[in-house]
Order: C-alpha cells, then sequence, then structure tokens
C-alpha cells in the first residue's frame, strides 16, 4: 500500500495545482482574486511560489477570462481559469461552448484547446439562487467538453492533475460543500483517470449510481438501507463525459436495480441520460423501474428550510431505494 | 521596373498629394493581394450562385486595404484573429487562396477539412488562428493569445479585427481594459464598414466610438480613411513597430464601406444607393493603382497584378469544384480526445 497523508478536499486541489505548475512551465492559472488565494483559498501560497505570471489575478470579466484561456490555449500555454461560483460561469457561456468547444474541430484539428474550467458547484449555507447551482448537465451535452466532479480529496488531487495534462477543455466542478472534507491522499504522483467511476461501496441489491458530493449522502442512505438487510453498491461516477457506462452496467447487470442520485434538479439532469442508457441496455434485467432523485425544478432559496426544500437528502435516498427493493416495488407503478 | 521604390517628392506633389516616401514596390505587392481578396471573394460569390459555396458567405468587398494595411505589416509568426468577414485578412496574413476556397465549398484539402467554411477559416500555419461567427468573440482570444505569448517569452504581437458592430459587446470592453492592465502586444483594429447587418451602427452606438472607447481606457488610438491603402500602411507600420518596442496595446479605428450587402445574398436594400456610389469613387484598389501610376509605375505591371490574380482564383476555383467531399469519418474527428466520440459507438 502507498503511503498516504490525510489532506482536505481544497488542500488537495491546491497541491494538484502546484504539482503541475512546476511540471510543466506552460501551465498557468487565471481568475480573480487569485493572488490573494482564491475566494475560497484553493490558490493560498501559489502566487508566491510561482510569482503573479503564472498565478495571474484578472479584472471582474468571466467572459474576458474564458475566452483568454481559449486563446493563450491556441498560443501554445494551458491555462486553468478559475470562475469562482459556476453560477458566473455563465458569463462566459459563448467563450466555453462556442469557443473553447468547438475550435479544434471548426478549424479540422489545427490546433486542441486544453484548458481547464474550475467552477464551484453546490449548495453551500444560504448561498442563494445565484450561488448555490449545479449546472453539470449542460457541459456533458456540448460535443468537445470534458466534464469532471470530484468528491474525494484523492480525486480531487488526482483528477485535477489528469485534467491539467488532458488536451480537450475540461469542465471542472469541485463541490462548495466538500472544500473542509479530510481524507487519505497518495503521497507522490496521484493522477486518477478520467472516465473510470469509483465503487465507493459495494452491494448486491441495488445500484445507487451519484457524483460530487452526494457520493457521502448516498453512502449514508446505504449504511441505513444496510440496517434494514438491504445492500446497496454506491457508485460515484466521478467523471460526467465520459461516464464510466461499462462499471454501470455490470452493477446493474447483478443489482437489478438503479437509482441515480444527484444535487441538480431531476428535469433534464444528467441522471435521465443514465436511467434512459440503462433502460435501454438493461430493460429484461430490471427488477424494478428505474428511478431518479433529484432537486425539484426551483431555484435554490436562502433561508435554510426553504433551501432543504432542494436538498437531496439520505433519508429521502433510503426511502427511495426501499420502495424500489420493497417485494411489491416490480408492479407497484 | 526601374524607379520603383525611389520616387522623388516631386511626382507625389504633382499628384496634388502631400510628399511620401512610396516604396512603390511595397505598395505594388499591397495592390497585388488586394486584386487577390477582390477575386477571390468574387469568385466566391460567383461559387454561391453556382450552388457551390454552400453556407453564407460575408464579402469584403471595397475594405481590401484594411486586410493588405494591417496584415502585409505582419510576420509570419505573428498571430491573427478575425471575424465572419474574413478572407481577406486571411489571404493577406498568407494562407494558401486554394484552400481557403475548398474551404468555402467544404472540399477535402480546406483549409479546415471542409468543417468550417468560411465563418471558420483558420491557417494555423500563417498564425491565423481563426475567422469566428461570434461578433466580438475574437477580442478575448486575441487578448488570451498574446498573453500566451508572454508568458512563453515570444516577441510575436497579435492583431485582431472586428467590425464596429462589435464595440457594442461586453467582450470589447473586457478584452480592451485586460489587454491594457496587462499591457499585452494586441494591435486591435475596427474595422468601421459604417454597417452592422441591415442596421446602420451610428444609430445604435453612444459617443464617439471605437477610437474614443479605446482612449478611455488609455489605449493610443487612431482613425484612418479605410481605403487609403498608403494612410493604412504607414499607420499599421507604425503601430506595429510601437507594440514590438513594447508600447502596449494599440488600436487603429479605420472607416471604410462594404460595397456588397452583408451576405452575398443580401441584395441591400436598406441603402442609399448614392450612399454606395460615393464610396464606389473611393473604391481602395483603383485608388492605389492611380497613387502608383502617378508614382512611375507603368500601366502593364499594374495590370498584371489584376490579371494575376483573377487569373489565379479562376484556377483555384475550378481545382476547389474538382476536389471531394472530405471523408465521413471526419465529422467524428478533432472532437476530443477524452471521451471520443468514436470510442464507443452507442
Ligand atoms: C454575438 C453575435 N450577435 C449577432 C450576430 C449576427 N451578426 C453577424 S454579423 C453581424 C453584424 C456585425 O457588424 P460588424 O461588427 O460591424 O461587422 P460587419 O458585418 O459590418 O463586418 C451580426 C449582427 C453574431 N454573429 N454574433
Amino acid at each position: 500500500m502507498a503511503a498516504s497523508t490525510t489532506t482536505t478536499y481544497i488542500a488537495a486541489s491546491t497541491r494538484a495545482l502546484a504539482e503541475e505548475m512546476a511540471r510543466d512551465p506552460r501551465v498557468w492559472a487565471l481568475g480573480e482574486d487569485l493572488g490573494r488565494g482564491g475566494v475560497f483559498g484553493q490558490y493560498e501560497g501559489l502566487q508566491e511560489r510561482f510569482g503573479a505570471a503564472r498565478i495571474a489575478d484578472t479584472p471582474i470579466s468571466e467572459a474576458c477570462i474564458m475566452g483568454a484561456a481559449v486563446g493563450a490555449a491556441l498560443a501554445g500555454t494551458r491555462p486553468v481559469v478559475e470562475m469562482r461560483f459556476s453560477d458566473f460561469a455563465l458569463c462566459a457561456t459563448d467563450e466555453l461552448v462556442n469557443q473553447a468547444a468547438k475550435a479544434r474541430f471548426m478549424f479540422g484539428g489545427q490546433a486542441k484547446v486544453p484548458l481547464v474550467a474550475r467552477q464551484p458547484v453546490g449548495m453551500w449555507r444560504s448561498s442563494a439562487a445565484q450561488h448555490s447551482q449545479s449546472l453539470e448537465a449542460w457541459y456533458a451535452h456540448v460535443p468537445g467538453l470534458v466534464v469532471v466532479a470530484p468528491a474525494t480529496p484523492a480525486d480531487n488531487l488526482g483528477l485535477l492533475k489528469s485534467a491539467i495534462r488532458a488536451d480537450d477543455p475540461v469542465v471542472y466542478l469541485e463541490h462548495k460543500g466538500l472544500w473542509p472534507l479530510e481524507g487519505a491522499v497518495p503521497d507522490g504522483e496521484h493522477l486518477t483517470p478520467i472516465g473510470v467511476a469509483d465503487v465507493a461501496r459495494e452491494g448486491r441489491d441495488l445500484t445507487l449510481v451519484t457524483w460530487s458530493a452526494m457520493r457521502w449522502r448516498c453512502l449514508e442512505a446505504a449504511r441505513a438501507l444496510a440496517a434494514d438487510g438491504v445492500e446497496a453498491e454506491v457508485i460515484d461516477l466521478r467523471t460526467l463525459w465520459p461516464w464510466d457506462r461499462d462499471r454501470v452496467l455490470a452493477s446493474v447487470e447483478k443489482t437489478g436495480r438503479l437509482l441515480v442520485v444527484h444535487e441538480a434538479v431531476t428535469v433534464g439532469g444528467f441522471g435521465a441520460e443514465i436511467a434512459a442508457f440503462v433502460a435501454e441496455h438493461l430493460h429484461a434485467r430490471l427488477e424494478a423501474p428505474v428511478r431518479r432523485l433529484g432537486a425539484p425544478r426551483i431555484p435554490i432559496a436562502y433561508a435554510p428550510p426553504l433551501e432543504n426544500a432542494a436538498r437531496v437528502t439520505p433519508d429521502a435516498i433510503a426511502s427511495a431505494a426501499r420502495a424500489m427493493t420493497a417485494p411489491a416495488a416490480a408492479d407497484a407503478s | 521596373m526601374s524607379g520603383l521604390g525611389e520616387t522623388s517628392p516631386e511626382t507625389s506633389q504633382k499628384a496634388g498629394r502631400p510628399a511620401r516616401n512610396l516604396d512603390a514596390a511595397r505598395l505594388v505587392g499591397h495592390l497585388e493581394t488586394m486584386w487577390r481578396i477582390r477575386a477571390f471573394e468574387e469568385a466566391a460569390i460567383r461559387g454561391l450562385k453556382d450552388g457551390l459555396v454552400l453556407g453564407a458567405i460575408h464579402p469584403s468587398i471595397g475594405q481590401e486595404a484594411v486586410a493588405t494595411g494591417v496584415c502585409l505589416n505582419l510576420d509570419r509568426a505573428d498571430l491573427l484573429l478575425s471575424t465572419h468577414r474574413g478572407h481577406g485578412h486571411t489571404l493577406a496574413k498568407g494562407a494558401d487562396a486554394g484552400a481557403m476556397m475548398r474551404e468555402l465549398f467544404g472540399r477535402d484539402g480546406g483549409t479546415c477539412g471542409g468543417k468550417g467554411g468560411s465563418m471558420h477559416i483558420a491557417d494555423f500555419s500563417v498564425g491565423m488562428l481563426g475567422a469566428n461567427g461570434v461578433v466580438g468573440a475574437n477580442i478575448p482570444i486575441a487578448v488570451g493569445a498574446a498573453h500566451a505569448i508572454r508568458l512563453r517569452g515570444g516577441s510575436e504581437i497579435v492583431a485582431c479585427l472586428f467590425g464596429d458592430g462589435a464595440i457594442n459587446r461586453g467582450p470589447f470592453l473586457e478584452g480592451l481594459n485586460w489587454a491594457k492592465v496587462f499591457d499585452l502586444p494586441v494591435l486591435f483594429v475596427c474595422e468601421d464598414n459604417t454597417w452592422s447587418a441591415t442596421t446602420r451602427t451610428a444609430d445604435l452606438t453612444a459617443g464617439a466610438g471605437a477610437a474614443a472607447r479605446a482612449e478611455s481606457l488609455g489605449i493610443p488610438a487612431e482613425t484612418l480613411d479605410g481605403n487609403d491603402a498608403l494612410a493604412l500602411d504607414e499607420a499599421a507600420r507604425a503601430a506595429v513597430a510601437a507594440l514590438r518596442a513594447g508600447s502596449g496595446p494599440r488600436l487603429l479605428h479605420v472607416k471604410t464601406y462594404r460595397l456588397t450587402g452583408h451576405t452575398a445574398a443580401d441584395a441591400a436594400p436598406y441603402r442609399d444607393p448614392a450612399e454606395v456610389e460615393a464610396w464606389r469613387e473611393k473604391d481602395p484598389i483603383a485608388r492605389l493603382a492611380a497613387a502608383l501610376a502617378d508614382a512611375g509605375i507603368p500601366a502593364e505591371r499594374l495590370e498584371a497584378a489584376r490579371a494575376g490574380a483573377y487569373a489565379e482564383m479562376e484556377a483555384i476555383y475550378d481545382e476547389a469544384r474538382a476536389a471531394p467531399w472530405p471523408p465521413v469519418a471526419g465529422a467524428y474527428a478533432d472532437v476530443q480526445d477524452v471521451g471520443h466520440p468514436a470510442q464507443r459507438a452507442f
């Protein structure tokens, strides 16, 4: 077993960027307030170490940050873009979707666009509707983009490094609620491959497919289910494009039941993609209808009781799972 | 070609212009490039009528002096970001005309393998990093390319051309501010052809326009007659030299006119024919040819510039027509490496 150290999710990301910047002089980061460590502290100490040219403080110009990253990537560097909150990345949608994702194709392969767009996602302490969204499904829908959503410190280290090394534009979604989460992180070089899911818990009765912060809610739900004798397998996708279809199919083949859990709004969410894919491929094997669990289609509110209306809880996950595994589930619909 | 490059001030004064150091050999080169742009676009318009050019094209007929003035003052290694109206810029930067015509025809061997068309022509081998279908989107990209040059310790500069309509989009402000804050070597060129699609740009633009906006950010700006190839050449040459010397960004606001509609299919009924006629009188190609004739360039030499360009474009037209379609597999190529669409059919 390789040696490891306990680290937070946020510190793992700082380490990932520092290691990649030390390894490759073409890697640099740009965004607002990075010199002071970034809005959450992800960039703490990096400007002192690498200088203001490579940890660049930019104007509050999201479109220009992303557009400049596209130009900088086309001109031979490997920018890491900080969008502060995924919600603000919407100001840079043209630059990400029309420029970064398409330049390589439109120009007939003359250049690649190796940029990482870091967009912190998710609900976080009464941040309200413009600082809480999870919009991963939008990006998974766009050809040309890679979409990554790490849930553990080790994955935030390994996936951010892989994202920086990828030659494609990567939408990199860190969850704001996970920044302080501690976990074991391997010492030495650690790369997590993009497109490979992590089986967070093995089980035989039901497959829970999830990603990002919901990994932890699903694990909590799985523990509650185990107390009732229901063994849930929890698959943390880690990356949404590409997503590990083989791993998901193999698991549902075994369990016969699929519940997809995500923090984002259920309607049009990425859970729909997974549910449809599994239904297309494993219809005959399914012992219960595929289900999705996500947020209602409401903006996220400020006051905690209202905010909680959009929250997917371990209880909700467990009760959906119980309904699916109850003896009558197969003919309940 | 005796006498080229040694035009005396008297010669210019004879034509009633202020004395100028007419480097005739160089300016004959400009004339040739302007004719090549004109002939290329006329061929492209014919291609559209013949059903060979597939999507929309946006001609720059009447604006050729801007392309040559700016791009012929760039080195091959310098970078260029262009617009939806970018054939002229791209040709003047040195892209292969045959590959460009094949791209317009959607054929194999086009600059982008037939995947981009007129609005996405790019030729990275000559530093041309792409035309752009989104108005103003090239500005932040140019700024980022300059930022990358700075990080790499390179000495190249970046030219970014955009229309007068683009100055009302946010990326113009964001990009110019960025370029000035970081003092990047970007030559911004607002190619003001009076119109934004079917709208007179001045009707929807507050204030004095591109140069004033640049100056408000501390970026030196100059307003020029965009149909005067000599003036443009001089101004661009000076601006490029200043940029290379580390002056930080500069802007040229160049006033010109498109003699066609917004697209080749647009008959432009919204324009006053008298306005068009007045600008036709100021055709930049005819003006430069007249200046060169005044400077003693033989008529045959000037005619050869014209005829050579039309012969070249006639030939590439036929070649492009004969070129095959791109292989369909190309539709799945160059999307992305990670999670490539062909990795697994589903
Ligand atoms: C962001 C965006 N909005 C609208 C359009 C549609 N459009 C294409 S060209 C054009 C006019 C642009 O005018 P200008 O920038 O002056 O350039 P010109 O066409 O005159 O060269 C418009 C509105 C577009 N391509 N992109």
